[in-house]
């Protein structure tokens, strides 16, 4: 292994379920020509050289493998191997210490748009770095000839920039003018283009003015921005995307005849038999026709306990099959299973969300009117005045040039670019920056309970009052089995205990039975495993109905378990109230278990038994009232939820369709990443407001000087470079912010919690 | 004023050669794993997986 420790730093290993088969590896791969196949996996640990080396080296040395390459800044590698049999490319990542999962390359996709905005930096750089020394030199003194020839070189190095950068904004301009709407790009396109014309007419005719170095490096430094924007939001997406995948591909279709066939989920009929291996997802509804398991359904109905379930129950797609195998038959088609009909409710909540309005397009819709009419107003007030309608018009136009709103297209970008690495640092990723707008106005927040107040594991609570030895004995018995109670009794593994265990079996929906040295221990469901108690003490019934370790029928120990509460929830929920957001809980499991948890993070408001609808009503009400709310969730149940909520997060271990659908996601185990977003998205706000206020001062100052007829190119060029500069270095006081600030580092459990309490604020 | 007539067109070309080798860096993905890059001057050659 290598120097690092995989899986430390991001909480998301603790969802890793089982290798996917080679079926299901060749229906992710893509066919290269000739036997050739590309696999792309997601390794969320890889973290420097010596991984990298491990990685490759260990890939590289299996059989069939043409090459692998490890991509450190996307945590990916590209497999390319030959053959028919898919090569042991899991096994051999496990075997190294890297915990892989199958990425969908169609998802993701080649980013054409950041390939298309580098492109017109670069161009746009060159053009504005070259206009500017040509600038430079009419403004130092160079006149007549030389100073025509300066201009036409200036004119003619500015058009591809034109082309190619403007593009960008001229597209968007049209098309929002289309709609009927105003954007930023509106004013910056009719800016950047009237000065080039201006500037070439007066370059044709001699003129003393042009402002060809005003439009390029307007356009170079919008641009800047906007492209980093865009790489901060698909920095976050691609984190997202490269969390491994809940939603079953495919699953085993039994043909009656003793033959099987991967096939993937689209194509599985009603009525088609399907084989579901232990730890694997029900890929969708239908009833069990034979076999007995134990369901994991928190991700469904938000249960924490797993239901124990035979033949002839039903089933819902999405569910996870905990111990044994399943023979189901399905009765609806993918298309038409529980997800399908949480995508729909999800659509058919989706309204309100889009309804909200970007600051920067209402601050533009109020901006270019003015603007313009301004400008317009010069014009014929110059004409009144002194009747030279050229000197109108070019007045008139520098009017425009200098409110052309530089400052303005980057006051909002440039902080939310901020904002969003400060956030991506501690592990919480920022969809879209219209996210950030929204989350810093909420009133009211919502938690799912499962899955997310609590980490939808059960914890053994009783530890300390089990005899040792039995503890060890149960541990080793608990460690061969998926059940998430044994999961949690095998954390008490101790050195290997005494006795050797022989014949270890697991009977699913029961437990877990061994042999050793003639005697019989059997761990799990009281009435299998045993109903005479050694003692009165340890006879009651714990947490959940009571699991217990027998040996040869006595119960020898009890086991009681409660599902464990995600770190530092409740400090997470006293910040988030301190800074004035009211807590509800919303959950679609028992009202016992809900009272359990509300009581224990001091939640007063909860609703326990919500269905998905019940949820997306309870948000709705809440924003009928004038509520801004902000939905927390995981679960398939809550997705139709968190698109209602006006802003939502999720946790990593969400949903594939709660993690999509969610405006922010984030990948660590603790929940103060909630507060921490909140916080920085009102700081981001206030910076914006200030921005905007930056700007607005600028035009103050500008415009009068502009319209009494005394802006120059050089002028121009001054105050637009140090408006921009004014903005950006404003909105670097977020960064400084976030380094003194409390929330440092949230992933370090209790200390970042004591920090976080003993902030000023 | 004559030197302007080579300076110009050499300033030009030496900008624009800068700005096609970056468009060919961008286009060869030499910026697809910028931090991957910046660690793999650590391994050795010869160590490397062909």
């Amino acid at each position: 292994m290598s120097c690092c420790a995989p899986g430390a730093e991001m909480a998301l290993d603790y969802t890793a379920a089982v290798m996917p088969s080679s079926a299901e590896i060749k229906l992710a791969s893509r066919a290269l020509g000739g036997d050739l196949h590309q696999t792309d996996l997601s390794v969320p640990s890889v973290h420097c050289a010596a991984c990298i080396h491990t990685i490759e080296t260990a890939l590289s040395k299996l059989d069939h493998v043409e090459s692998a390459r490890v991509n450190l800044s996307t945590r990916r590698v590209t497999v390319r191997w030959h053959g028919e049999n898919v090569p042991p490319l899991f096994a051999a990542l496990g075997r190294s210490g890297y915990p892989a999962h199958l990425f969908d390359p169609e998802v993701a996709g080649k980013d054409k748009t950041l390939s298309e905005l580098i492109r017109a930096v670069a161009v746009a750089g060159f053009a504005a770095g070259n206009t500017m020394l040509l600038s430079v030199s009419v403004w130092s003194g160079a006149e007549g000839a030389t100073r025509d020839l300066f201009h036409w070189v200036s004119a003619l190095i500015a058009i591809p920039a034109l082309f190619f950068a403007g593009g960008i904004y001229f597209r968007s301009a049209a098309n929002a003018l289309r709609h009927g709407r105003m954007n930023m790009d509106v004013p910056i396109a009719v800016g950047v283009s009237l000065a080039y014309a201006m500037s070439l007419y007066e370059t044709i005719n001699h003129g003393e003015h042009a402002y060809f170095d005003a439009s390029v490096s307007l356009l170079f430094f919008l641009l800047i921005g906007r492209t980093l924007d865009h790489v901060m939001r698909e920095r976050a997406r691609t984190a997202v995307n490269g969390l491994s995948r809940l939603a079953p591909r495919g699953a085993v279709v039994l043909d009656g005849e003793g033959g099987r066939e991967y096939l993937p989920v689209s194509e599985i009929v009603p009525h088609m038999h399907l084989l579901i291996a232990a730890g694997e997802r029900i890929p969708v509804d239908g009833t069990i026709v034979s076999g007995t398991s134990d369901l994991d359904c928190s991700l469904v109905s938000g249960e924490s306990t797993p239901r124990t379930v035979g033949a002839g129950a039903p089933i819902q797609a999405g569910m996870l099959n905990l111990t044994g195998p399943l023979t189901m038959e399905a009765t609806a088609a993918a298309k038409d299973s529980f997800l399908a009909e949480m995508v729909r409710l999800m659509e058919a909540a989706e309204g309100g969300r889009s309804k909200y309005r970007r600051i920067a397009d209402r601050v533009s819709a109020l901006y270019a009117p003015v603007v313009h009419l301004a400008a317009l107003l010069t014009f014929l007030g110059w004409m009144a005045a002194a009747g030279d309608w050229h000197r109108a018009m070019t007045i008139a136009i520098a009017v425009l040039i200098i409110t052309c709103p530089c400052a303005l297209g980057l006051a909002v970008p440039i902080v939310q670019v901020v904002a969003a690495r400060r956030l991506f640092e501690a592990g919480v990723m920022v969809k879209d920056g219209s996210a950030m707008e929204r989350l810093a106005m909420v009133d009211t927040a919502l938690f799912d309970k499962t899955g997310t107040l609590t980490l939808g594991q059960p914890r053994l609570i009783n530890a300390s009052s089990i005899d040792p030895t039995m503890l060890a004995i149960a541990a080793d018995m608990a460690a061969h089995s998926r059940h998430p109670f044994s999961k949690a009794i095998a954390r008490f593994a101790t050195s290997p205990s005494q006795l050797r265990l022989e014949a270890v079996s697991e009977h699913p929906g029961f437990g877990m039975e061994a042999v050793t040295e003639g005697n019989t221990w059997r761990l799990g469901r009281r009435g299998w495993a045993g109903w005479k108690a050694r003692t009165g003490g340890e006879g009651k019934a714990g947490g959940y109905g009571g699991t217990v370790l027998t040996k040869n029928g006595m119960i020898v120990a009890t086991f009681a378990f409660e599902d464990a509460v995600r770190a530092d929830a409740k400090l997470a929920l006293s910040t988030l109230r301190d800074s004035g957001v009211s807590i509800q809980m919303l959950s679609g499991d028992t009202a016992k278990a809900c009272r359990e948890v509300a009581g224990a993070l001091g939640i007063e408001d909860y609703a326990p038994s919500l269905l998905p609808a019940g949820k997306v009503e309870w948000v709705e009400a809440l924003t009928r009232q004038g509520h801004k709310v902000l939905m927390v969730g995981d679960g398939l149940n809550d997705t139709p939820a968190l698109a209602a909520a006006h802003v939502s997060i999720a946790p990593a271990t969400a949903a594939d369709v709660g993690r999509n659908v969610a405006d922010f996601v984030f990948l660590r185990e603790s929940l103060l990443a909630v507060p921490l977003a909140v916080e920085v998205s009102r700081k981001a706000g206030r910076l914006i407001r200030q921005n905007l206020g930056i700007a607005i001062v600028y035009n103050a100052i500008a415009v009068p000087i502009a319209i009494s007829g005394h802006v120059t190119p050089l002028i121009a060029a001054i105050a637009m470079s140090a408006s921009s500069l004014l903005v950006i270095g404003n909105a670097m006081r977020l960064q400084g912010f976030s380094k003194g600030a409390s929330f440092a580092s949230p992933s370090k459990g209790g200390r970042g919690g004591a920090d976080a309490a003993a902030r000023p604020s | 004023m004559t030197t302007l007539v080579y300076l110009i067109p050499v300033a030009l070309f030496l900008g624009a050669l800068g700005l096609a080798g970056f468009l060919w860096a961008l286009r060869s993905g030499q910026y697809e794993d910028l931090d991957g890059a910046a660690e793999r001057i650590l391994l050795d050659r010869d160590e490397l997986p062909k």
